[in-house]
């Protein structure tokens, strides 16, 4: 017994039930090797048809011109670039629980980090979409790339905040791409080892790259892991911050605010754990998965929620006081009236992420609230919707007025092939979910039983027994062992 | 890639807890462990079987650092020598505003490099195939694999892994390197017959 670890008997268990290691296998690969339910080809169907929708409404976009959308003279970019940072914001909350999460320790991440890691990349996938779209001139899009050519050799502009989101979207892509794909190595050399169709044994032998659980590659896995979170941990926050340059490094009123960076990265990390919430609680009610992600697990992520909610409230608040005390009077215009005037044309957008971001993830410092499952859903969503409309008053607030009163233009309002494009990237983002609910493990199954005899709870019960039974014995053999 | 086709004798442990004193013992008794197969990485067991750390984060600090003088000496001979681009009168050298294209560059480097050479270390890639000793390895069970040379007597390892606390015990001939292969068929990189056994 002595090499039970030892874990605080105060922290919530991670595992719920009677487990063993066999156990934790059956119940995250099982739901894989099923036929899906009605509910999985319902909303993978759905998901299709948006997706179509959306393949359509780009199509047009591309043979019309960007005249499809209703942007106008002032407002350049709208609801897609809105789109974008909404994207890649909810693309921040997988590699946040995967890199941060393991570099301080907080085992809760296990339970969840798998699927969040696999939302980032569906998410950024779907950021991807827009300025490339936006293009117009898609078939140009490679012109974006620095590589020698025949046009001078004519280089792109290092020195631009737009160049430097190419690189930092395609590297956060690409990085969070192979820590997520290395760490499913061996939860499908599991399912390879246990598929009974010759169809899964090929696919899966494929997939998991002959993966064997050796103890030496176990060892460098490890330590892959641990570097690749030790870089993308800073990555995280560079390519939010890189995000925020866009408007932070321009001269328009309303952008041009040195708090853009931390404050779009607490936003990032705010409305990607509501997304993380959204799909968890979904995920673990349709794959009967409550014993792993547990009400614990939702409380953290609350905890997370109310956190980085009142450091965006502090930043809008500051904004808002940096605005006046600055007296720059363009820029003190565009957050009184553009935005604060809730009776301007854009007003209620204002006020509406106000209490979307700031007051309501407040009811998250009551407890009960934070373990309530039907609420966290419903704050999900509110949160999510906030979070659209931080960057939609960023975006139409600051621009739908500029300098010249005879350009400023007639109110905004999304054409419907903009609005399908939007429809068309949740289609995609749901497309790649179910699917990788299908055929991947949704949980790290290697991760979970690397904590089970810590943190499971029939193991915590057991190490209670023995802690009652001579308290100082067990502090002699069992604790001082585990440190 | 081929090490040829060795003999095993396999033991199979429930538990980790018992894994541990097991490894010791069979070191301690002289045995050759050849690998031990988990289905999660369990701390300390590298420590206990004697290997090495590993120096894949010296390799990825190396490609960190290849991706910054990368970036930097790619862009500030674009921008001051190939083709100085007047920005607003501003300087060629702009050394700061190349710092996030630099960063972005170290950790992609990094990251790429770093995966490369794991799986290049650990053999791994698609359509590669490998003698696995147990398919439970991957599932619940701790598979040791004891290489038995010319001196070594099989029955006494057995023995010896029984006491030890081995739920399971075989041999088997295996190969030691990897193949191109699929799962859905049975492959070897030497047909049995080959070597007589």
């Amino acid at each position: 017994m002595s090499l039970l670890k030892y874990e605080s008997q105060i922290r919530e268990p991670l595992v719920d039930g009677n487990k063993d290691y066999h156990q934790v296998t059956e119940d995250i690969i099982r739901p894989i090797e099923m036929k899906p339910s009605r509910l999985w080809y319902i909303g993978f169907y759905i998901s299709v048809a948006l997706l179509l929708f959306g393949v359509y409404s780009v199509y047009r976009e591309v043979t019309y011109g960007i005249g499809q959308w209703n942007l106008n003279k002032t407002i350049g970019w709208g609801w897609d670039i809105t789109n974008f940072v909404w994207w890649v914001g909810i693309g921040h909350a997988g590699t946040l629980i995967s890199a941060i999460l393991l570099l301080f320790r907080q085992g809760w991440r296990t339970g969840v980090n798998r699927a969040a890691e696999a939302m980032t990349i569906f998410a950024v996938m779907c950021a991807g979409q827009f300025p490339i779209w936006h293009m117009g001139r898609v078939w140009m899009a490679f012109f974006v790339l620095p590589y020698p050519n025949s046009r001078g050799p004519l280089w792109v502009n290092f020195n631009s905040p737009l160049l430097w989101d190419v690189f930092a979207i395609s590297t956060y892509f690409t990085v969070s791409l192979l820590f997520w794909y290395s760490g499913l190595l061996p939860d499908l050399a599991t399912v390879r080892d246990r598929a009974k169709t010759k169809l899964r044994k090929l696919l899966y032998g494929v997939a998991s790259f002959g993966w064997t659980g050796s103890t030496k590659h176990w060892q460098r896995h490890e330590s892959l892991s641990l570097v690749l979170a030790g870089l993308s941990t800073p990555l995280v926050l560079s390519v939010h911050t890189i995000v925020s340059f866009d408007f932070a490094t321009s001269i328009v009123p309303g952008w041009h605010t040195t708090i853009f960076p931390p404050y779009f990265v607490a936003g990032a990390i705010f409305s990607g754990f509501a997304m993380v919430q959204t799909l968890m609680i979904i995920l673990r009610k349709v794959f009967g998965l409550q014993d792993y992600i547990t009400l614990g697990h939702i409380e953290a992520m609350n905890k997370v929620i109310v956190l980085t909610g009142s450091i965006v409230g502090i930043a809008y608040i500051t904004e808002l006081f940096i605005a006046w005390y600055g007296q720059n009077p363009y820029e003190w215009y565009a957050f009184k009236e553009n935005r604060a005037n809730l009776f301007s044309p854009y007003g209620w957008s204002y006020w509406l992420m106000m209490f979307c971001n700031v007051v309501s993830p407040q009811m998250f410092w009551f407890k009960k609230l934070r373990r309530n499952i039907a609420f966290t859903f419903f704050m999900s969503i509110i949160v999510n919707i906030g979070m659209w409309y931080e960057r939609f008053v960023i975006i139409v607030t600051s621009t739908y007025r500029d300098y010249l009163p005879s350009s400023w233009s007639t109110y905004y309002s999304p054409s419907i092939w903009e609005i399908g494009f939007y429809l068309g990237t949740f289609g995609l983002f749901f497309t790649c979910f179910f699917l990788f609910s299908k055929y991947f493990p949704v949980i790290a199954v290697a991760e979970i039983k690397a904590v089970l005899k810590t943190s499971g709870e029939n193991y915590k019960h057991k190490m209670t027994d023995i802690e009652k039974a001579d308290a100082e014995k067990f502090y002699i053999e069992e604790v001082e062992h585990a440190h | 890639m081929a090490g040829g086709i060795k003999k095993f004798v396999v033991g199979c442990f429930e538990d980790e807890a018992v894994l541990f004193p097991a490894v010791k013992n069979v070191r301690r008794a002289g045995y050759k462990i050849h690998d031990v197969y988990t289905p999660f990485p369990v701390h300390g067991l590298d420590h206990a079987m004697g290997l090495r750390e590993t120096s894949l984060h010296t390799a990825g600090f190396i490609y960190g650092i290849t991706g910054t003088t990368t970036a930097l000496t790619c862009i500030s001979w674009i921008f001051t020598k190939d083709w100085p681009l007047n920005i607003g009168g501003k300087p060629h050298f702009a050394l700061p505003a190349w710092i996030p294209i630099t960063f972005e560059l170290t950790v992609l480097f990094a990251a790429v490099g770093m995966v490369l050479t794991f799986c290049y270390l650990c053999q791994l890639s698609p359509f590669v195939k490998k003698h696995h000793f147990h398919p439970r390895a991957t599932d619940d069970l701790f598979v040791m694999a004891i290489e038995c040379t010319e001196k070594t007597n099989e029955a006494e390892v057995t023995a010896f892994l029984e006491k030890a606390g081995a739920i399971e015990i075989n041999t088997q001939h295996a190969e030691t390197g990897w193949w191109i292969g699929r799962y859905d068929k049975v492959q070897k990189l030497y047909a049995e017959t080959e070597k007589g056994y």
